[in-house]
């Protein structure tokens, strides 16, 4: 298994839609064959296409507002002593998080293919939010599938969904999170394809999702390569890019533009979520050795048993809360091009906790994670390293999970 | 030598109606009684179809949901499925069955173990609902291999250069889904429509038998009734599920929808 140079890694998969051989693929109902393959035709021809780029380049500034900023977190960095620790703050993008991206170039194709509905899934309510915003935006009519768990302890996010005018639709099934939204809305999707489009919120899914959604969030790298090159004159010769990761659609966008670059210079890490410390449940496919299997349409790790049922997670953070990631970041893990671990919920809060009292900066439980690793590891690690953390959303979304750990806010 | 599939359909023509399928989910609400309630439907049905239950379906409506989670709940393995498919087969050696489910059981399972295990279990046919024509051409080639029929879908959306290709590959049947839905859903196009359609596949090939699934109740079955077979699944397992809820019996009142369903087509 091998990465290819000078490819984007959202193209790098064969003609079955696999990367590396194994990893992606589109497991799919028959009657899901035809808009899929409609939608990866269009997606082709957009992408190619001038006029659509242009008007790509003209939301993600004017609408979302790009670039979003890079500062240095300096208190922290002194506090820590070590590496310096630097941050892309993605969640200044409109909505408050890089699912904005996504939802935005999914609400485009779907007014270029001429459909006036759009579903999709959310588990922190993110990815739900911002196509609530983007459907609101373009005129679309927009449900959103979110597990009852979620929806309950996501209300910040869910209150603003109900204000864009889309409508929430509670996913009773399963374990009530992420995962059976994921399935309630391609069930949905498979029902309604004639006059329907399906925005999947992450880097997960059928393969031509994952390329919709890693060609949109790769937003992210493209700002931060040039901001990098505006802060230190050249890109560093020690950076180290820390991402969480639950589906990986943050991760991807933050990383796209650096795959090319030698490990040593610039070093990729993924965290997944650990779940609470006690507990056996978590939801680190990667880091903690999953087996392959399918799940919503791709083949990536799964957490699963030895029959393929796959196993119920658990997460303080509902954004990482998913059982399976990512093909691409399968494949980055078997290339050994990124390395993977995971934070536990205790360690997430007590990284959020610091965070917040040295830097004026809010991370959501999410990026918490993957300031959890930075933390841990900055100190060992010599003045002329440069850690970027992907702060990528905002943690109003939390605020009652937050009073609840942790007493205050 | 003609399969015992082939062999079901010949037999429901020579008595003029259109072979009657069931759909229940292995395990259902226990290992016993989803056997017990197979066969006992055997007498009326010509072909049962067998679920092997997933938690994370992604085209089955909510009764086929709720028979899964119940069976999952109550332990069921896939090696249990196959013992219930051997033990229907012991007592019903002539009634074909099919298994039916999603591709991450079959990949965990090993697709060769697998197969080897249905031809020991003398299954008929297998379904795998996310597991689409082309992606299915090899696996699909080792079941006829090893004489089990692997069953193509079709569906309203599927192209007319994709319908000739899946009808060449096809074995002995070939499944048309009515209409865009998960299973269950109410029938929300006109049989005409659905009879349309379904001529349209059965002129390609007439050899090849076609079935239709989904949103088929005692409402709507009798406006079918001119396709080579007709599928119940959603049906079924709502009945068992409110047995279950009324605390009766689920092996007679399943079986007596589908005595029910087969005096309509008959």
């Amino acid at each position: 298994m091998k990465l290819k140079r000078g490819v984007p890694l959202i193209d790098q998969h064969d003609r079955q839609g696999f990367w590396g051989g194994k990893f992606g693929g589109s497991f799919i109902p028959e009657t899901l064959k035809k808009p899929v393959e409609d939608l990866t035709n269009e997606f082709k021809r957009l992408r190619n296409n001038k006029e659509f780029l242009k008007k790509r380049d003209y939301y993600f500034k004017n609408y979302i507002g790009s670039p979003t900023s890079f500062i240095k977190l300096e208190n922290l960095s002194n506090h820590l002593g070590g590496a310096q620790i630097w941050a892309k703050v993605v969640s200044e993008a409109n909505g408050g998080a890089h699912k904005i991206y996504n939802a935005t170039v999914h609400a485009l194709i779907c007014k270029a293919m001429g459909k006036k509905y759009i579903v999709g899934d959310t588990g922190a309510g993110y990815a739900g939010k911002m196509l609530s915003m983007a459907a609101k935006k373009f005129g679309l009519k927009c449900k959103i599938f979110m597990g009852a768990k979620d929806i309950k302890r996501q209300k910040p996010n869910c209150d603003a969904m109900r204000k864009n005018g889309a409508e929430i639709v509670p996913v009773y099934s399963g374990s009530q999170t992420l995962v059976d939204a994921v399935s309630e809305c391609m069930r949905y999707w498979v029902s309604n394809c004639d006059n329907t489009h399906m925005c999947v919120g992450s880097t997960v899914g059928p393969n031509i999702f994952v390329k919709i959604c890693g060609w949109s969030t790769a937003q992210i790298s493209r700002e931060l390569r040039t901001q990098l090159k505006e802060e230190f004159k050249k890109i560093p010769n020690k950076i180290k890019l820390i991402n969480c990761v639950g589906g990986g659609s943050s991760a991807y966008g933050f990383w796209s533009e650096f795959i090319d670059f030698d490990k040593k210079q610039i070093e990729l890490i993924g965290v997944e979520a650990g779940g609470p410390k006690k507990s056996k449940l978590h939801a680190a496919p990667l880091s903690r050795n999953a087996k392959v299997g399918i799940l919503h349409g791709a083949a990536s790790y799964v957490c699963q048993n030895n029959e393929g049922q796959i196993n119920d997670t658990e997460s303080i953070s509902a954004g990482l809360d998913y059982p399976g990631v990512s093909p691409i970041h399968c494949f980055l893990k078997d290339t050994k091009r990124a390395r993977y671990t995971y934070a536990t919920d205790e360690d997430a809060l007590n990284a959020h906790v610091m965070v917040t009292k040295f830097e004026k900066l809010n991370p959501s439980l999410e990026p918490s994670h993957a300031f959890a690793e930075a933390i841990k590891i900055a100190p060992k690690l010599s003045k002329d390293t440069i850690i970027i953390v992907n702060s990528c959303g905002d943690a109003k979304k939390d605020r009652d999970i937050l009073r609840e750990r942790l007493g205050k806010h | 030598m003609s399969s015992l599939l082939k062999k079901a359909f010949i037999n429901a023509k020579k008595e003029n109606r259109p072979a009657l399928l069931t759909y229940t989910v292995a395990g259902d609400n226990t290992k016993k009684k989803s056997l017990e309630i197979l066969k006992s439907i055997s007498n009326y049905a010509d072909i049962c179809e067998l679920g092997f239950p997933h938690n994370t379906p992604i085209a089955d409506g909510g009764q086929i949901q709720t028979s899964a989670y119940r069976a999952i709940k109550n332990g069921i393995k896939i090696n249990d499925i196959f013992s219930i498919a051997k033990n229907f087969k012991k007592s019903k050696k002539n009634t074909p069955i099919i298994l039916m489910g999603y591709y991450n059981m079959i990949f965990q399972y090993n697709e060769n173990k697998f197969l080897d295990k249905c031809k020991k279990s003398k299954v008929d046919g297998l379904i795998v609902v996310d597991l689409p024509y082309p992606e299915n051409k090899s696996f699909a080639s080792r079941c006829k291999k090893n004489g089990v029929n692997f069953i193509q879908l079709v569906s309203p959306t599927t192209s007319q250069i994709r319908l000739k290709k899946i009808i060449k590959d096809s074995h002995d049947m070939v499944y048309y889904i009515s209409m865009l839905s998960t299973t269950g859903g109410k029938l929300k196009v006109s049989p005409k429509k659905i009879l349309e359609r379904y001529n349209k596949i059965k002129n390609q090939d007439k050899s090849k038998n076609v079935v239709i699934g989904f949103g088929i109740t005692e409402k709507t079955i009798k406006s079918l009734k001119k396709a080579d077979g007709l599928v119940v699944g959603s049906a079924i397992c709502k009945e068992i599920s409110k047995s279950i809820e009324r605390r009766q019996n689920a092996v007679t009142n399943v079986t007596n929808i589908v005595k029910r369903l087969r005096n309509k087509i008959q």
